[in-house]
């Protein structure tokens, strides 16, 4: 393989990584309050908003439930007023951004779900606001699940993020279209999968590490 | 008297007042409406350990959680240290919340946090400083005896020890009262009787008023001094506990009681019972003796004075609410000369006594 072939290589890699964690940083810190709130504001929970709930609940099902690609096609003119172009690392950020969003919530709802109502009651008799409900209690139980929620979300958007190759997003699923596929470069398409399993495999490690740390509640006595 | 029948003029030795309280749930979902609470008036005593016993549905759990504002009564007044619960708006509520302390069946630990971390929770939330928070803490670790375990996690803790840190959780913000919401229904007996006697020792040291709900006579009989008894969301019996144990009035209570170790006649004997004597037949008599008539002599003189053999078919020498409890059942003759001499005797030692039955 030529230097200049794994300089692109070289490049598409960093370019995939920055798109993955840009979009996964804001799509979190959006999805998180979302999933939050979807998990505290049924009826009789603590911030009791049921209609809009169920309203926030129908939106974020809507955008889970458009593929991907087609997400992609269908919010070019939103990602040309935000970044003025509609292809290239920067352009991607945008759908790859509002796909993680729904994608977090959904994740982080149910990583809260999962905590014990016992523990929102005992937090509630010491007096606690919702507020601190949520912070002291929730969140930092919550905390095992979370890693592992983001972890999943990284995976997802690492995945994303090649499919928005196809469409000139950058990096490196852009790579492998133009080398491996429609130059017939399989060699290209090999390094191209390699390094891509290798990003997966990093971040999933570091994540179930990250969670196990966390994790109080399956200790060894 | 702490449970009072007279509870809409709450003397002001009351800790909390149910003043013809009621909840009433409305069907929603799958579950039609149901009522958990009629018309209950209950008065707790400042410095009692008052038990609230009922089977599972009858009504306590959501009494109890009325106490703190978990529930809202949907008629009816709980006043806590005469202040009506049901009046405060959510921040007076809170205030109301860090001022009673709760324990829970299932001890309700953070599991992301230390030993350390979970007794300081309730402090964090009232806006206390690290190094106070560190000064309250210590000592109540002290006191429930597990201040090697304050950096350990709860999942390395066993049952009872969890109950104690809850216990000393419910105690940072030094309440003046505490709810216990079946604390010892987790637990082992041993572990129960070992978190009873912390509970007592607690209402001693720190004059904390403790009202605990249970479906468990042995942890009425341990700790407390006074004792509702509720069913289908009504109170059918209450009095100090010794009263209640020994002369029970309702029927629930009875059925209750009849769990305890030492009121159960062997099944043979049960089986062998019958309503009416036949000639030749025994009498089978529970008798019911305290205080003094416990310290006597009584069967050796119960042989004497009946003059016939007499029969110990069960027995069980107790302690409720501090005071000495004796049930005895014993068998003999049941013809009339015999039986004549027997309730004499019963009669003049102030003897409770109940003909179970005859057997052959």
């Amino acid at each position: 393989m030529s230097p200049d072939l794994l300089l692109r290589i070289g490049s598409a890699t960093i370019d995939t990584i920055y798109m993955v964690a840009v979009a996964g940083l804001i799509g979190s810190l959006i999805g998180l309050p979302i999933g939050i709130f979807l998990a505290t504001s049924g009826k009789g929970e603590l911030f009791p908003a049921p209609t809009l709930n169920h309203i926030v609940g129908l939106i974020v099902n809507a955008t889970r439930s458009t593929p991907f690609i087609i997400l992609v096609v269908a919010i070019i003119p939103f990602t040309r007023l935000l970044t003025g172009t509609s292809i290239g690392t920067k352009a991607a950020i945008v759908p790859l951004t509002i796909a993680t969003i729904p994608f977090v919530a959904r994740l982080v709802e149910a990583a809260i779900r999962e905590i014990d109502k016992g523990l929102i009651e005992a937090a509630r008799a010491m007096g606690a606001t919702p507020m601190q409900i949520v912070f002291k209690v929730l969140l930092a139980e919550a905390r095992p699940a979370l890693t592992l929620a983001l972890t999943m979300t990284a995976v997802s958007l690492i995945g994303y993020s090649a499919m928005v190759g196809a469409v000139g997003g950058g990096g490196l699923g852009d790579l492998g279209i133009r080398y491996g596929y429609q130059r017939f470069m399989p060699d290209v398409m090999l390094v191209v999968v390699i390094v891509l399993i290798v990003l997966v495999q990093l971040v999933q490690s570091a994540g179930d590490g990250l969670a196990r740390r966390f994790d109080k509640k399956n200790r060894k006595t | 008297m702490s449970v009072s029948a007279q509870s809409a003029t709450p003397s002001a030795d009351a800790a909390v007042v149910f003043d013809g309280v009621s909840k009433h749930f409305p069907a929603s979902g799958n579950s039609g409406a149901f009522t958990a609470l009629d018309n209950v008036s209950l008065t707790v005593d400042r410095g009692s350990i008052t038990g609230i016993i009922g089977r599972s549905g009858a009504g306590k759990s959501t009494l109890i959680r009325l106490v703190n504002g978990l529930e809202k009564p949907t008629g009816g007044k709980v006043l806590v240290n005469g202040v009506d619960v049901g009046a405060l708006d959510e921040a007076a509520l809170r205030a109301l919340r860090r001022s009673v302390g709760m324990i829970f069946q299932h001890f309700n630990l953070l599991s992301s946090r230390t030993v350390f971390g979970n007794v300081a929770l309730p402090l964090e939330i009232s806006g206390m400083d690290k190094r106070a928070i560190e000064q309250r803490v210590r000592p109540l670790l002290d006191l429930v005896g597990l201040a090697d375990k304050h950096g350990r996690y709860p999942a390395e803790l066993s049952g009872g020890q969890k109950q104690r840190i809850g216990i000393a959780r419910a105690l940072a913000t030094e309440p003046k009262l505490l709810l216990s919401d079946e604390a010892t229904s987790a637990l082992d007996p041993e572990t129960t009787q070992s978190i009873l006697e912390l509970l007592k020792r607690i209402n001693a040291e720190l004059g904390l008023t403790v009202l605990l709900i249970t479906h468990e006579m042995e942890v009425v009989k341990a700790v407390t001094s006074d004792v509702a008894v509720i069913d289908h969301g009504r109170i059918v019996e209450r009095g100090h506990t010794f009263d209640v144990f020994t002369h029970p009035k309702h029927a629930t209570t009875r059925a209750l009681l009849s769990g305890l170790a030492g009121s159960k006649l062997p099944d043979a004997v049960v089986r062998a019972l019958k309503p009416q004597p036949a000639a030749g037949d025994r009498a089978v008599v529970r008798l019911t003796f305290f205080g003094a008539a416990a310290e006597k002599p009584l069967i050796s003189q119960l042989i004497k004075s009946v003059g016939a053999e007499v029969n110990i078919i069960a027995g069980t020498i107790d302690e409720i609410g501090g005071a000495p409890y004796g049930s005895l059942v014993v068998a003999y003759g049941a013809d009339a000369e015999t039986s004549g001499r027997a309730e004499r005797f019963f009669t003049e030692n102030g003897l409770v006594t109940e003909v179970l039955g005859y057997v052959a």
